[in-house]
């Protein structure tokens, strides 16, 4: 990102939220496959200016939500409003006014960078005038006025992501909603679309977005929704989360003699001991004293840490965020 | 309406304007190769076959390929260039994350289809002319005809691309539905010639009322049949595309 660049002085004209409805009302929402309850029973808002995440696990019933929200799926039951508009019947007139990032790049390879974004106002109904005003400031906010007759093809994917992202506010939306924004981008890129995400954020757009990236779920959103199996297990800030779900502090030990360790401690203890998989993991306040018991041993690795969202999945479901 | 209309043209102008970024190829099998197997085989072989139908077998052909190659510019666009957008690409998720429905999507399509027909139609008829092949004005009859022929065609494949999970799945159609249907439908000979179930049964298929009718406006005659067999490719798109929109819609929106 250019140094120079103010996102505030060139955005805050772009979006100006005019109306006070919550952006997302949804309850009971349920959606099956072939007999198989994918999302099951979620009852969630989301406010005007927040940055909502959805985590949770493959499978946990994130993408098929957003699908719903999006009006690219009609919920099986429930209740849903976005920005007011009834979803499904008028899932039209609210797509006017959203923006959608989805998780896969599904930009316009037969075309440059600037023409995507000329096609995709189409879609729209954007007159030529308009785009001809908005498009250099998306360019400038992708920072890709300098590849804006460049091809699909000779994009790097953090700045195809960085396109799909500036494409979806060609309509100035009230909401953005993203599907998994930077799986399968490398850490420096993922840095990249995170602050680009915060600009927005900043200057009041209302974002919606999936992750199972716990660490993005933390920087970016206001408020978690974690998901499990089509349910809603926790809906709180990430902050909150971890300060009332769990311990503040996290040892995590493995190696060979990480279990003679383990049964070397006396059996009357105020920590939590859990086992996932070659690892054992203490939960407390203070662990201190075990992280000194650990110097008599060789062979045994450990990490003493702060307690972070991952912790807290494990907790709630007994499972791994990452591979559950 | 209009608003509706509106949302179809973003569609087909995204089209019209990726085929006239590849205008050179698509030229090149719309409208190099049709007009090669029209001289070759009106040259080559008319020599040996004389007249056919009551006029020389150059302009028996001239209709028959000039038919067939509306069709076929529609099912290539129907079946593989809209499943690459359906399902390689997801151009379509694009859209249908705009305010476009499934419906504008394949409204877009069909009539970007019909363009790209007439488009193909347009050259060959101007080479026809050059060589005398349509002196008379009825010749512009084809025009409308192909566009007819390029919705009619074009979301009859689009029907196949709702079922299909991969490009192989196209041969199955064009081997079993298209290349019979060419060489049955008065191309290259006239079907009278056929045993008489067999003929009966051509004249069902969409592509014999095409020849049909194209056959005497490039002759230069308005004859009555003309309307009969412009419905007859009526009846044929309309469900087409009705049935195109539910299937796609039920395979898209799941």
């Amino acid at each position: 990102m250019r140094a120079s660049f103010n996102p505030l002085r060139f955005l805050s004209p772009l979006f100006v939220t005019v109306s006070t409805a919550p952006a997302v009302a949804a309850r009971h929402l349920s959606k099956s496959f072939e007999g198989k309850r994918v999302v099951d029973g979620l009852s969630f808002g989301v406010r005007q200016g927040e940055c909502l995440g959805i985590l949770g696990p493959n499978g946990a019933g994130k993408t098929t939500t957003l699908r719903m929200l999006v009006g690219a799926t009609p919920p099986g039951s429930g209740e849903l409003s976005v920005l007011g508009f009834r979803i499904p019947e008028q899932a039209r007139a609210m797509r006017a006014r959203i923006g959608v990032v989805p998780q896969q790049d599904n930009l316009d390879i037969d075309f440059t960078v600037i023409e995507n974004l000329r096609i995709y106002g189409g879609y729209f109904g954007l007159t030529e005038a308009a785009l001809k005003a908005r498009i250099p400031r998306l360019l400038e906010l992708a920072v890709l006025t300098d590849k804006a007759n460049a091809r699909i093809g000779q994009l790097s994917g953090g700045m195809k992501r960085r396109l799909s992202i500036a494409r979806a506010l060609i309509n100035q939306p009230e909401l953005l909603v993203l599907d998994e924004p930077t799986t399968g981008l490398d850490p420096q890129v993922r840095h990249n679309i995170w602050s680009m995400l915060r600009q927005l954020q900043n200057d009041g757009l209302t974002i919606v977005l999936t992750t199972h990236y716990m660490e993005e779920a933390e920087r970016l959103c206001g408020r978690i929704i974690l998901m499990d199996r089509g349910r809603i297990l926790a809906d709180s800030s990430p902050q909150a989360l971890i300060r009332e779900s769990i311990e503040p502090h996290v040892l995590e030990v493995h190696g060979a003699n990480a279990e003679a360790w383990c049964r070397s401690l006396p059996a009357e203890r105020d920590e939590r001991c859990e086992r996932i998989g070659e690892s054992i993991f203490h939960y407390g306040g203070d662990l201190e004293s075990l992280v000194r018991s650990l110097d008599a041993w060789e062979g045994v690795h450990y990490v003493y840490r702060r307690a972070n969202l991952e912790d807290v999945f494990l907790k709630l479901t007994g499972r791994d965020l990452r591979d559950a | 309406m209009l608003e509706a209309a509106k949302r179809w043209r973003s569609v087909w102008r995204r089209n019209a304007w990726a085929w006239r970024k590849g205008a050179r190829t698509a030229l090149l099998g719309g409208f190099v190769e049709p007009l090669l197997t029209l001289l070759v085989l009106g040259f080559g072989l008319g020599g040996y076959v004389g007249r056919v139908a009551g006029m020389p077998y150059l302009d028996f052909l001239a209709s028959g390929i000039l038919a067939t190659s509306a069709m076929n510019a529609a099912t290539f666009e129907g079946l593989y260039l809209a499943y690459t957008r359906m399902a390689v690409l997801k151009t379509w998720d694009g859209m249908l994350a705009a305010p476009l429905s499934l419906a504008d999507v394949v409204m877009g399509e069909v009539l970007w289809m019909g363009t790209k027909s007439t488009i193909g139609a347009v050259l060959i008829l101007a080479v026809l002319a050059g060589f005398g092949l349509a002196a008379s004005w009825t010749a512009l009859g084809v025009l409308p005809l192909a566009f007819l022929a390029g919705v009619c065609f074009g979301s009859i494949a689009l029907v196949v691309t709702s079922f299909a999970r991969s490009y192989d799945f196209f041969v199955y159609y064009i081997t079993l539905c298209i290349t019979p249907m060419v060489l049955l439908s008065g191309v290259f000979f006239p079907s009278a010639g056929l045993p008489a179930i067999v003929r009966v049964a051509s004249e069902c298929l969409p592509l014999f009322h095409l020849v049909e009718a194209i056959r005497p406006l490039l002759a230069g005659s308005l004859e009555p049949g003309l309307l009969r067999n412009a419905a007859a490719l009526l009846a044929f798109a309309v469900p087409a595309v009705f049935l195109a929109i539910w299937r796609l819609q039920r395979r898209l929106t799941q």
